[in-house]
């Protein structure tokens, strides 16, 4: 008798490498139907920003994360509970400037490279994880928050970390109204 | 599971933005963006299928094959078991799902009934993929009647 299937372990990982899978995939159809890197790049910058303005609603639903306070909190929420709950990984957070509305995330694994070891031949310009600075960028709009998010360093492109950098645009207290001249 | 959330969502756009046919909005533009959305879940069926046991690709009846697609395989990718398997006995195989996650999303209006083939195309060539890892080559098709209820008609041709 064997067991029953949904309990065998190779089934649980069939289910993670499926996104990844997918996400290469599309990747390379997409390395077909344009030539030049840039509008790869664009094509999964704006895939993820459809994606991240709904998946929005379902990281609040799971996650029951309060208001927050600072940009510095909100980027530890898309580090330490985001990424956690959909991607299994934890990218640390380093703040970039002392007005504190730039900050990167690093990551020091990443599954959605997990079957890729080179960029292909001739794309030496593809930022292969666009998917995720649109998810972000989408997910904030959706909460009022305008940012824009790029990858400033990228292991695939033979750099030593891969950052992606998120910078606010604008300020929090913005519509406080002043009360005095 | 989140990660089966995140594919879903991915699904979703790929039929959004690939399925949308732009460049040619007659019926040619509609056929090749199927084509498309059904030759990326080809790559990814033949890639999950490397990744399953290796005692399930030591297959060497169609039957079992189709089992393994029914439950294996749809527990594995949809955490469900096809609802299930029709066979004539000579190669075509109709898999009946009567709750297809991926077209639940669209279930709650009849007016996206047309539409309901882009949310299947993936599918059939991810089903096409798996079998073609397994050792099997098949045409695969859909068909809905009542979203989000859909049939898989699986052929495999006689060599």
């Amino acid at each position: 008798m064997s067991r029953p299937a949904h309990r065998r372990p190779e089934y649980h990982k069939i289910n993670k490498d499926l996104f990844v899978l997918t996400y290469g995939a599309l990747v390379a159809q997409l390395c077909k139907d344009y030539e030049k890197d840039e509008d790869v790049n664009k094509y999964l910058d704006k895939m993820g920003y459809g994606i991240g303005t709904r998946l929005v609603e379902d990281f609040l639903a799971r996650s029951c994360v309060g208001r927050c306070h600072s940009y510095s909190e909100i980027t530890d929420i898309i580090a330490q509970v985001a990424f956690k709950m959909y991607l299994g990984i934890t990218p640390s957070v380093t703040c970039n400037n002392s007005n504190r509305n730039e900050f990167s995330l690093i990551l020091d694994k990443n599954p959605l490279v997990e079957f890729v070891e080179e960029l292909p031949a001739g794309r030496s310009s593809l930022c292969y994880c666009n998917l995720l600075c649109g998810i972000i960028r989408g997910a904030l709009e959706m909460v009022h928050l305008a940012a824009d998010v790029t990858f400033l360093q990228d292991r695939l492109k033979g750099d030593s970390v891969t950052e992606i950098g998120i910078t606010f645009l604008k300020k929090l207290d913005e519509k406080k109204y002043r009360r005095k001249k | 599971m989140a990660h089966a959330v995140l594919f879903e969502f991915l699904h979703a756009e790929m039929v959004a933005e690939l399925g949308a046919g732009d460049t040619d909005p007659g019926p040619g533009g509609q056929k090749r963006s199927l084509s498309i959305l059904e030759g990326i879940g080809f790559r990814v069926g033949r890639a999950l299928g490397e990744r399953l046991p290796r005692e399930t690709l030591a297959f060497r009846e169609e039957l079992d094959a189709l089992k393994f697609l029914c439950k294996d395989l749809w527990v594995a990718v949809f955490q469900k078991q096809m609802d299930g398997l029709c066979t004539n006995h000579q190669g075509t195989y109709v898999l009946q799902d009567n709750s297809f996650p991926l077209l639940i999303p669209m279930a709650l209006g009849l007016q996206y009934l047309e539409e309901a083939p882009k949310f299947l195309a993936f599918t059939c060539g991810l089903l096409r993929g798996t079998l073609r890892t397994l050792g099997f080559e098949s045409l695969v098709t859909s068909s809905m009647a009542t979203l989000p209820a859909c049939k898989f008609q699986v052929v495999i041709p006689k060599s």
